[in-house]
Order: structure tokens, then sequence, then C-alpha cells
């Protein structure tokens, strides 16, 4: 009960500063309009090792080598065989991979007649870089013994490009659900990352430390305000992409909302714990830009993912912003269930215990 | 330290900081109900011995009890039992009168029903009535203080730390401040303060006087004056420079304070007729002059027991005064 009253005290008290602060107020509604905005345009770049999957209903040594050749140009790479093309649905569902391959029964018989298109490849468009590699991937040659000359002269014929999801190709469509990453990654990190430093610059800290509040109790109420900031913020961000760059949601809102509210949870956590390492707001600051840098470039925001280098994606599977990016982009392009990403959900709410816990630890009620 | 008379103890508390002694081996015992006074200029470790008291610091050495409770392990346990008002305004200038103390009464987790009608009551007692909607920042100094002692004292704590509570106040509003800490020290309240005015430390029921981080003399103001090494003797003439002039450096003079046309001179007890030797030096270049030997303020023992501590301290690093 007590301890109730007192998170309950620090978040009546949060409420009525933030009512008060007018610049901070301005970020929460001004930050998601101007970069919402600015952002209304991709930077597509070259991509490698896309992971890939496909079906060979021909079962030829001419589909064999052409999947081999495929492998071989290492813009993909070859993750599984699967059984059925329902199969490969499922996996670019969920997200593991970004093309499939489908070799038809008939597969012989079209390279040679050139009637209809050989390969069908199925891609991931809710990326559009992505879907920029899988045209290049229609320039591979098959090497056919007889028919090596027609063959090469006409390579367009072989595959055809099946784009998921984003059907018209519009770079905004990929870039609205991964600027609410974005956009709650800056906010929401800067936030409570001058919270406690603030309180500590303007004395407060002093007497809030000399009463019985608890840190867990501090650090709850703390965050809990900006939680409802976070989702006011993805509110405004979808209802704008989809009045300006008319992205839909097609998957579930509630799992809209669950997801963010996980991610939300671990920025916040984050923020607190810098500003328990933090002297000053100013250095508060410096610390959450970062964090920006990385999350905005190695989060799979800019740049897929699958063509970073390893330590890169070591990086990055670290920060929550790239985790919340498979999320959200599954669930808002590709109407994803959120729980068919179990992974993603567990590293965010690990990544939260983790960082709150060690706020909380580093948190301390003395001055020495 | 199960004995209820005694508030505050400590002995031997010392807090460094690098390689600054900034509190150096204080033993302190407070008695429950009284007032007692931290008196020492800017740095003596006033506010240092005050945080350590109120488990804000970790004593680098020593212990400290208050209302038995050890200052190291129970100091969660503590601060549901005191009451600290900080040298600087720590509450919320961008919250009103009223939303500060309310939140301190649901940090304090006082009962909901009592909470309005005890932020009321503070609001009344401590005449910020007129200002309950007004946001802290805008107040006066003296508004201000009386806020931040309202907060202090929102949760009825048995014992107060007030860290130089009236140092941005004016005179007035610090008469009625000491006014309203001497009720409360009636209704039972145990209170610390420190300060560097002198006539405020007159006050105190005890005192206590840090000198660099060293409890230099404590006990009751009358103790303090009876108790130092030396006789006070005033000098009274409309030309005081010329007497400074013929005292000073003199064999025997422990220092001279002036104050308008009055001089205060400091001489060791030692010498058994001070008005005397003051004559001696003035010869009859001052015929007009007014001499009585008067009883020791509060400045005068705190000029003579620093006094004596840089002497004693000057003999043992061997340099002649």
């Amino acid at each position: 009960m007590k301890s109730l009253s007192r998170i309950f005290a620090v978040i009546r008290k949060e409420f009525l500063q933030l009512s008060r602060d007018r610049l901070t107020f301005g970020m929460i509604v001004g930050i998601p309009l101007i970069q919402l905005m600015m952002f209304g345009y991709a930077i597509n770049t070259d991509v490698r090792n896309l992971s890939a999957a496909y079906v060979d209903e021909s079962e030829t040594s001419l589909s064999r080598e052409m999947i081999s050749d495929l492998a071989a140009s290492q813009v993909i790479i070859l993750k599984q065989r699967v059984a059925s093309i329902q199969e490969l649905d499922q996996l670019l569902d969920a997200g593991s991979i970004s093309i499939g391959i489908v070799i038809p029964s008939d597969f012989d018989r079209r390279v040679i007649e050139r009637d209809r298109a050989a390969v069908q490849l199925l891609v991931d468009g809710t990326d559009p870089i992505i879907l920029g590699v899988a045209r290049q991937l229609t320039g591979v040659p098959v090497r056919f013994d007889t028919q090596t000359e027609q063959l090469r002269n006409q390579p367009a014929a072989i595959f055809e490009v099946r784009n998921f999801y984003n059907p018209e190709r519009r770079s905004a469509v990929n870039i609205v659900p991964g600027l609410v990453g974005v956009i709650l990654t800056m906010t929401m990190v800067l936030f409570t990352a001058v919270a406690i430093v603030r309180e500590r610059e303007r004395g407060n800290l002093e007497l809030l430390i000399n009463t019985p509040i608890k840190t867990p109790e501090l650090m709850l109420g703390k965050i809990f305000p900006y939680i409802l900031i976070g989702l006011l913020q993805l509110v405004i961000i979808f209802s704008m992409g989809r009045v300006f760059f008319q992205v839909p949601i097609r998957g579930s809102e509630v799992h809209v909302l669950l997801a963010s509210l996980i991610f939300i949870a671990a920025n916040l956590s984050l923020g607190l714990l810098i500003s328990t390492s933090a002297k000053t707001q100013f250095q508060a600051m410096q610390m959450a830009f970062f964090v920006f840098l990385p999350s905005i470039l190695l989060s799979g925001f800019m740049f897929p993912f699958d063509g970073m280098p390893a330590i890169a994606q070591n990086i990055a599977e670290v920060l929550p912003l790239t985790h919340f990016n498979r999320l959200i982009r599954g669930i808002v392009l590709r109407g994803a269930d959120m729980f068919s990403m179990m992974d993603e959900l567990i590293a965010l709410a690990v990544f939260t215990v983790v960082t709150l816990t060690l706020a909380i630890v580093r948190f301390s009620k003395r001055l020495d | 330290m199960s004995d209820n008379s005694i508030a505050i103890s400590a002995s031997g508390l010392s807090r460094k900081f690098g390689s600054l002694l900034a509190v150096n081996e204080v033993d302190l015992e407070i008695e429950t109900g009284s007032i007692y006074g931290f008196l020492g200029p800017n740095g003596s470790g006033k506010s240092t011995t005050i945080r350590m008291l109120c488990g804000l610091l970790t004593p680098s050495a020593g212990s400290a009890y208050v209302m038995g409770l050890d200052v190291r392990k129970d100091s969660e346990a503590l601060k549901q039992q005191i009451g600290y008002m900080t040298q600087r305004f720590s509450l919320y200038e961008d919250l009103t009168v009223k939303e500060n103390l309310q939140f301190v009464s649901e940090i304090y987790a006082v009962p909901r029903k009592q909470r309005k009608p005890r932020v009321l009551e503070l609001l009344q007692d401590f005449k910020l009535m007129d200002q309950t909607r007004q946001r802290a920042g805008t107040l006066s100094g003296g508004q201000k203080q009386r806020l931040a002692l309202a907060a202090a004292t929102l949760h009825r704590p048995k014992i107060l730390f007030l860290d130089e509570p009236t140092s941005a106040v004016d005179p007035q509003n610090r008469r009625d401040f000491w006014e309203t800490l001497f009720e409360l020290a009636e209704q039972g309240t145990t209170i610390l303060v420190s300060t560097h005015y002198m006539d405020e430390a007159e006050r105190c029921h005890k005192l206590a006087i840090l000198d660099e981080g060293v409890k230099v003399a404590d006990g009751t103001p009358r103790q303090l004056g009876d108790d130092i090494h030396s006789h006070v003797v005033e000098l009274v003439d409309d030309d005081p420079n010329s007497i400074r002039q013929a005292l000073i450096n003199r064999e025997g003079i422990e220092s001279i304070t002036q104050l308008g046309v009055r001089l205060r001179v400091l001489i060791p007890k030692s010498i058994a007729k001070p008005i005397e030797l003051v004559k001696s030096y003035l010869g009859d270049r001052n015929p007009n002059v007014h001499i009585e030997q008067v009883t020791p303020d509060i400045e005068d023992v705190f000029v003579a027991v620093t006094e004596e501590r840089r002497d004693t301290q000057a003999m043992q690093k061997g340099v002649s005064i």
C-alpha cells in the first residue's frame, strides 16, 4: 500500500511537471512530425547474404545447377530446402527468410520452350532494398548445355519476381514502421536519461533520497508516465503514416501495441541506466546519442540486417531497435502474428529486465 | 544506545573526501527535545556531519546513532523518523506550494484521509495560505524557507536536521523562523541546526563550534563563554583606530575585533589584571576611552577557540608565533 502511494506520488508529480514543461511537450509531438516528414525518402544500397529458402519440384540436374549458381553469387544464402510453396510462405511471414525460390516441376521444359518464366522468386517487399536485390538475381545466368547462348541472351525470362507485402514498392510503406522504432528510441531514451540527472542538478534528489521512497518505486514512477507518452507517439506516427503515406497495418493492432509496449519499456530502462551514470544533463544527452547512432545505422532501419558484416550484426542484436524493427515490420507489413517472432519478444524483455535491474542497483540513496 | 534522553550520539565520526579530511573525529551527544547548533564558517564540516547523521553519507570512520539507529546500517529505517531541510531549496520549483506538500505527504505515505487536513494545517501554520497555488520557484526567500520547513516537518519527525536554514532570509523572517523552532522543540522534536550567524548560535540550547572539520568546543552558550581561556575587554572611543594601532601585536593581546566604535580585545586568563594591561599599552593618548571587562559572547568564544587551535597547530609544526 505504502509502496503504491509512493509510486503514484512520483507518477503524479512527473505528469504535473510535464504539463508545465513546454519544451518537452513540444518534443513529444514535434519529433514524430518532423522525422516522419524527413524520412519520407529512403536510402538504397547494395546487399549480399540475404537469407533464402527454396522449393525444387523438378529435381533435375539443371535445377540443382541453377540453385548452386544462385548460392555462388553470394547475394543469397540458402538456409533450407522446403517441400511446398506454403512452407515458403510461412517462412516469409515469420521473417526468417527474405527470399523464397520456387522451381516448378516443369522447370526444364520452361527453360527450353521459354513460353513462361521458369523460376519464381518470392520476395519480402517490406524492404525495398531486398526487392532491388531480387531483381539483380534475375540476371544470374543459367547454363543449359545445348542452349547456352540462347539462355544467356534472354536471362530475364527465366525468373519471375513476385513482390510480397509491398506490391507497389513504396519506400514509405517500409520506412514508416521502421520510423516508429527510431522515434521511440530517440525520445524515450532521452526523456528518462535526463529524468534523474535533472533532479540531481536541481537539488531535488537530496530531498528525495532522504525520504522513505525505495529505489524501485522511484524508477517505476519515473517510467510509467513516459510509457503513455510513447504510446501517444505511436498513435501519432501511425495516424500520420496512414494519412500521408497510406501505410496500412496488416496485422493485429493489439499486437502492434503490445510489441511497442515492451520496446518502450526497454528504451525507458536504458534511459534510466544512463541517468544513473551521468553527472549532468548534458552528459546524459551525450550518452543517449551514443545509443542513437548504432540504433539507426545497424538496426536494419537504414540498411538490411542481412547485408551487414558479422560484427555489426552482433552489435545490432544487442540493440532493442533491431528486434523491434523485425517485430513491427512483421506485424504491420506482413500481417504476421507477434508470437511467431517469440525470439524478438524475449530479447526485448530480457533487455528491459537487465537494464532496469542495473539502473536500480546503480542508483544509490547515498551521496557518496 | 537505549538511553531515551539522548536523541543523537556520535563518537569519532570522520569523513574523508579523497585526501581532504572534511570531518575529523567528532563526538556528539544531543539531548531529546533540545535545539543543538553547529556553528562554523563555510567548509568547517557542518553539512558533511549532518549528511552523515541523516544516513546520506557513509562515515569513513567512527560511529553515529540517531534514535538508537545505526546511521551506517539502518539508514532506511531512519528516513521515516527524521526530517531534513537541505541548504539549497530542494522542493520542486515547477510545482505549486500545495502540490509540493501533497507530493511529500504521499511520499511519506501519510494515511490518505489525513493528507488533506495535514497539508492545510501546515499551510496555515507556516503562513502560506495566500501562496497555495503559487509555483514554488516564484516564492520569496522567506516563503521558500517556510515551505521547506513545512515539508520537512510534514510527517511529524522526531528529529529535524536543518542545514543553514536561514542563509537566504531577512531578519524578521529569521526571528519568526526561530519562534517556530522553539515551538517544535517544546513539542519534543530534537533539532539540529547549522548556522554561521552568531546570534542564531546564541539561541540554541547547546552548540558545537566546528573549525576545519574539528569540534573545537561545545556546551551551552553560557558554558562556552565561561570556559574560554580569555578575558574580554571592551573599549569604546571616538578613535578606535588609534587604539587598535596601540594594541596590535602587543604581548598578551590575543585578538582585536572592531564593532563600530567598540573594540573587543581578548586577553589570556593568565593575566590577572587585563584592564591594567590595556591601560598600560594605551598610555595617555586616548583620555576619553571607556574600558570595561565584559562577559564573553558567542563571537568572542568563536574567535578565542579558533585562535587557540591555530596557535597549538602552529606550535606543533614548530613555528614561532
